[in-house]
């Protein structure tokens, strides 16, 4: 896996973006991401859709090699941990965080997270639905945004279009930034993207497997 | 055997039909006879002949010359591919049925049947049952349903040329199989209009070898009269077709000479425009024409369809929409907005006029730029020879079996073993191996080829006290029968009027590029949005002049190789002093400019026009073999030359050719021409020429939905399902990274070779190229030929990079962000 940074100044906190779908807070120690959706392929098939179930494990391999490259104390989920009901997925997760006992572990509630805050705390993650670290608020999903406040959030999966000569276009996921706000991209596979949402004065960081532009 | 007509059976009707003041035309003596004699089969005959009484009288006849053999319950399964059909179809039927004094119920049952006449008919099924592919396969999903069909003696299917090479006809096919295991001495026919390939069509339908089959062809030909439009000069002509607007006048006096005029369009666009055009130029037209096309809402369509029958409207203009269905008494004059690009639409389009029999088809045709003029003129000159487009079959669709094992594991279950031999006797699957089969199964009760026990995946399992493979959550059920079907829409949005009253459906592409408050069109009328909610466009009316016409996808038809054929013969005959054809005369100035700048290729030639503007330098080909293919050709020309020396095109095409343009002179000389033509090496290069990935991606969307792998959210349903929307695209890359093997996967790549690609088509283009002269001209502007070509909107780049190669070139290039 490759490993792209790249540094921003947002709310007067340094932050490097990554093309890996996270963001990490040096000052902190903090690696953020948001919509892991862990449980989706096993409601898909639940619902007797097929799709693959590598696919999760492929995304917490991919989670599992940026803790190890980034060694956070703290990690930081801007909600929809959790695709849908307790399923078998859940298990794989549970099992697999068994591994970073010693990372502290937050949920910024979003709207698939809908089981009770005990369940989350016996799983190792204290539950906010806001939070507010120095100077950035974790937000699932920034709808009111009120003066000299800097929000991180998540939950509308954004990407870019981008249009080449000749009619071509391409779509990537991307961190969208403004100067009080930042969406973060969805951190699972097993996602589409959303490339209508704007933000006023919206600068795009978007990104691929060996770099990330500005656009 | 007795014969026939000395049957008691045959004189009831025959006096019917005396009583009437009609004899039974040849062709339906003919397949009673045949079908008296236990033969399947195929009708041919012209709309408007009575192809229905041909069968459905057949079977009236068997019964009234062996009651005793009936049993209660459906006896005649009519499967026709349109709703709007079944409606009048019923009526006559019962018609017959009561004068003859029979006790007969004859009964529709598709999508628009209420759910309490649906419960009725479960409890009592009707004797005549009229209905579609579709519904058939929901029938399949039901509990208990094989006591239906115990009992049915002759299947029909109406239209079977329109339903044969799509997915609705193998679904067609698999509901035949399995009628036929559950009454093995059913008779098949169905009806069809004139294709290529009767021979092939018939087999597909009836592919049993223990079974006699037959094909009874009408004698009685249609007269057709084609007329076109000619504007007052040839210049007047606006190139690539701003649609012949100037033409509205001509066609005006064409709708006042006759009754009822139905003005066909290409696409619902085009409908759109020559609704307002029309109105525009006459005013009093209001009231007396109406447009139909296949996003108007269907209460409104059938009204509109009730008001041509009555003889209520002057003028309708319409899409496709109106090719099949009803025979519209009224109506006695078609008029053809730009060129059908194939000769069975044309003639399909041609018979909605006069549709009595021995009545002229009366046909205008409006030319939407000059050289269309020529396809009319190869169009007529096709209609005189009779030879209309075959329709190739569909094989080997899995989704669509992985759809059908899941509808039967709904209904009663079934046995692996015997499913496989139902599937494999259709014709679509004759050619289904054991693997393929078995990665099905695998498919729909593990969720896959896969290594990992899926404990969570139940779709279909294994009821061990039944013995059979059934589905037992009522969840999944419900999302299967959803689901059946092989018609994939793009998700569509309902458009209301805030006070109330459907208008129609729209493209939520379309609506997601418009602003609350911006004008459009839709059914002739100007809209803006109020809100969307639910799948819903709320909209009020607009008091904005000017508005955007919404553009659905698809629609663009390419040009039929059959029609191309004719077409390259017209050109070649063009210039010929002896022409006396009306069209080509008009033309000849036009041509003249062609061959004096340049040249009109012969049938055995392929010109080529290379021609310096101040844009660059522009390479002209006329491979003349409809758009589809000259997309091909034109990113495998432009990766041939590219191997010559690095360049880069952009790409223009349209039917009868395409055009590379680059910023450097192309290196093209007649020599090396041969080479970049040839076709060595002709498959290898067009998938190198291609991203294929991409192209087969969009082709599995379909796939996706057939196979229940994308849950459609249906407009009007509060219930969106949320929680499992993903988009096939999506699906397709997590498929490809995780599970290459998967045969939907595989079939999205055939069909993109068998259809976009149209490998067969491709391969006798080169084949033919090979064999002509190779003729390079250099002109010093544009040609008559080339310049549609240029002014064509459709364009794209050739480019075969990787993603990160495009990233790199994008970085350098200037990008545009689309929002």
């Amino acid at each position: 896996m490759n490993i792209v940074t790249k540094e921003i100044v947002f709310g007067n906190a340094k932050l490097t973006l990554t093309n890996q779908r996270v963001l990490y807070w040096k000052a902190q120690e903090m690696l953020i991401l948001s919509d892991i959706h862990v449980g989706k392929t096993a409601h898909f098939r639940q619902h007797g859709i097929a799709i693959p179930d590598a696919v999760l494990l492929k995304d917490l391999e991919r989670l599992k090699f940026l803790i190890e490259h980034f060694q956070p104390k703290q990690l930081m989920v801007v909600g929809d941990l959790f695709h849908a009901d307790y399923n078998q997925n859940f298990d794989v997760f549970i099992h697999w965080m068994e591994q970073f006992q010693d990372v502290t572990k937050i949920l910024i509630r979003g709207n698939h997270d809908r089981f009770k805050v005990e369940f989350y705390e016996n799983l190792g993650f204290q539950t906010h639905i806001q939070k507010t670290i120095d100077t950035l608020t974790f937000v699932h999903d920034a709808v009111k945004v009120k003066p000299n406040t800097y929000y991180i959030s998540g939950h509308i999966h954004p990407g870019v279009r981008i249009k080449m000569k000749g009619r071509q276009y391409l779509k990537l996921p991307c961190f969208q930034v403004t100067n009080q706000q930042m969406v973060l991209p969805a951190f699972s596979l097993f996602t589409g993207l959303n490339t209508r949402t704007t933000l006023e004065g919206m600068k795009n960081y978007a990104f691929t497997e060996d770099a990330i532009l500005e656009v | 055997m007795s014969k026939l007509e000395q049957t008691e059976g045959y004189r009831i009707i025959h006096n019917w039909m005396a009583d009437k003041g009609y004899a039974p035309f040849d062709f339906q003596l003919k397949s009673w006879k045949k079908y008296a004699q236990n033969y399947h089969g195929l009708v041919v005959a012209p709309t408007g002949f009575g192809k229905t009484y041909a069968m459905f009288l057949a079977v009236l006849i068997d019964y009234l010359n062996h009651p005793e053999s009936y049993k209660k319950g459906i006896k005649l399964l009519w499967i026709s591919p349109l709703r709007s059909l079944a409606k009048d179809l019923q009526k006559a039927m019962q018609t017959a049925i009561d004068e003859i004094g029979l006790d007969w119920q004859a009964a529709v049952r598709n999508g628009d049947t209420s759910t309490s006449v649906r419960r009725k008919q479960e409890r009592n099924m009707p004797d005549i049952l009229l209905t579609t592919p579709e519904t058939m396969h929901l029938l399949f999903s039901q509990k208990k349903n094989s006591r239906w069909f115990k009992n049915i003696r002759c299947v029909v299917v109406d239209e079977w040329h329109e339903l044969l090479s799509t997915k609705r006809g193998v679904l067609t096919e698999l509901a035949i199989a399995r009628l036929r295991s559950l009454s093995p001495n059913i008779r098949i026919w169905g009806v069809s209009a004139t294709i290529g390939n009767l021979e092939e069509a018939k087999n597909v339908l009836v592919p049993y070898e223990s079974v006699k089959t037959t094909i009874v062809t009408s004698k009685e030909k249609k007269k057709l009269k084609i007329i076109s439009l000619l504007p007052d000069e040839v210049e007047l002509l606006p190139w690539a077709g701003h649609l012949g607007g100037k033409l509205a006048k001509n066609v005006l006096d064409v709708i006042y000479e006759n009754n009822t005029t139905l003005v066909f369009t290409n696409t619902r666009n085009q409908a759109e425009m020559w609704y307002q055009l029309l109105l525009n130029e006459d005013a009093d037209l209001a009231g007396q024409i109406a447009i139909h096309h296949g996003s108007i809402d269907a209460k409104l369509r059938n009204w509109i369809e009730d008001a041509i029958n009555d003889g209520l409207l002057k003028v309708v203009v319409c899409t496709s929409s109106l090719d099949l269905g009803v025979d519209f008494k009224p109506v006695d004059c078609v008029v053809q907005v730009g060129s059908a690009k194939g000769i069975a639409r044309f003639m399909q389009r041609a018979g909605r006029s006069g549709h009595s029999p021995n009545e002229i088809s009366k046909v205008y045709f409006v030319p939407t730029h000059a050289l269309e003029l020529i396809e009319v003129s190869a169009l007529k000159e096709a209609v005189k020879k009779r030879d209309v487009e075959a329709r190739t079959p569909m094989v080997l669709t899995y989704d669509v079996m992985v759809q059908f094992l899941v509808t039967l594991a709904v209904g009663e279950g079934f046995d692996k073993e015997k499913a496989f031999e139902m599937i494999r006797e259709t014709h679509a699957f004759s050619y289904l191996t054991k693997d393929d089969f078995e990665w099905a199964m695998q498919f729909i009760t593990k969720g896959g080829e896969t290594l990992h026990a899926y404990e969570e995946f139940h779709k279909v399992v294994f009821d061990e006290e039944k013995e059979l493979f059934v589905v037992k959550s009522r969840r999944i059920s419900m999302l299967h029968r959803m689901n059946i079907g092989a018609i994939v829409s793009d998700a569509m949005l309902r458009v209301k009027f805030m006070k109330g009253g459907y208008i129609g459906m729209i493209e939520e592409y379309f609506i997601s590029k418009l602003k609350v408050g911006m004008p459009f069109v839709l059914a002739g009328r100007v809209l803006e949005i109020a809100h969307i909610k639910d799948m819903t466009v709320f909209v009020r009316r607009s008091k904005a002049k000017k508005a955007i016409t919404p553009s659905w996808k698809g629609g663009r038809l390419p040009l039929t190789s059959y029609l191309s054929h004719y077409l390259r013969l017209k050109l070649n005959d063009a210039l010929k002093p002896s022409i006396r054809e009306r069209e080509l005369k008009f033309l000849n100035p036009l041509l003249t400019t062609q061959n004096i700048h340049s040249h009109i290729p012969k049938s055995d030639e392929f010109l080529v026009e290379k021609i310096q503007t101040r844009e660059g330098c522009h390479l002209f080909f006329f491979p003349f073999e409809g758009r589809l293919v000259n997309e091909i050709m034109a990113s495998l020309i432009a990766y041939r030359i590219s191997k010559l020396q690095p360049i880069t095109f952009s790409i223009a095409m349209n039917d009868y050719g395409f055009g590379l343009l680059s910023d450097q002179d192309i290196p093209v000389t007649e020599e090396n021409l041969k080479t970049i033509l040839s076709k060595e090496n002709l498959m290898e290069d067009v998938v190198a020429s291609i991203n294929a990935s991409e192209v087969a991606s969009r082709k599995f969307r379909d796939i996706a939905v057939i196979a229940g792998l994308v849950v459609q959210s249906h407009p009007g349903k509060r219930k969106t399902n949320k929680s499992l929307q993903s988009s096939s695209s999506l699906i397709f890359k997590v498929l490809e990274d995780y599970e290459p093997n998967n045969l939907l996967l595989r079939q999205a790549y055939t069909e993109v070779f068998n259809e976009q690609l149209e490998e067969a088509r491709l391969h006798e283009a080169f084949d033919r190229i090979s064999k002509s002269t190779l003729i390079l001209k250099e002109a010093k502007s544009y040609t008559p030929l080339s310049f549609p070509i240029k002014v064509d909107s459709l364009r794209n780049t050739m480019s075969n990079e990787k993603l990160s190669d495009r990233i790199a070139r994008l970085q350098k290039q200037q990008y545009k962000l689309i929002t």
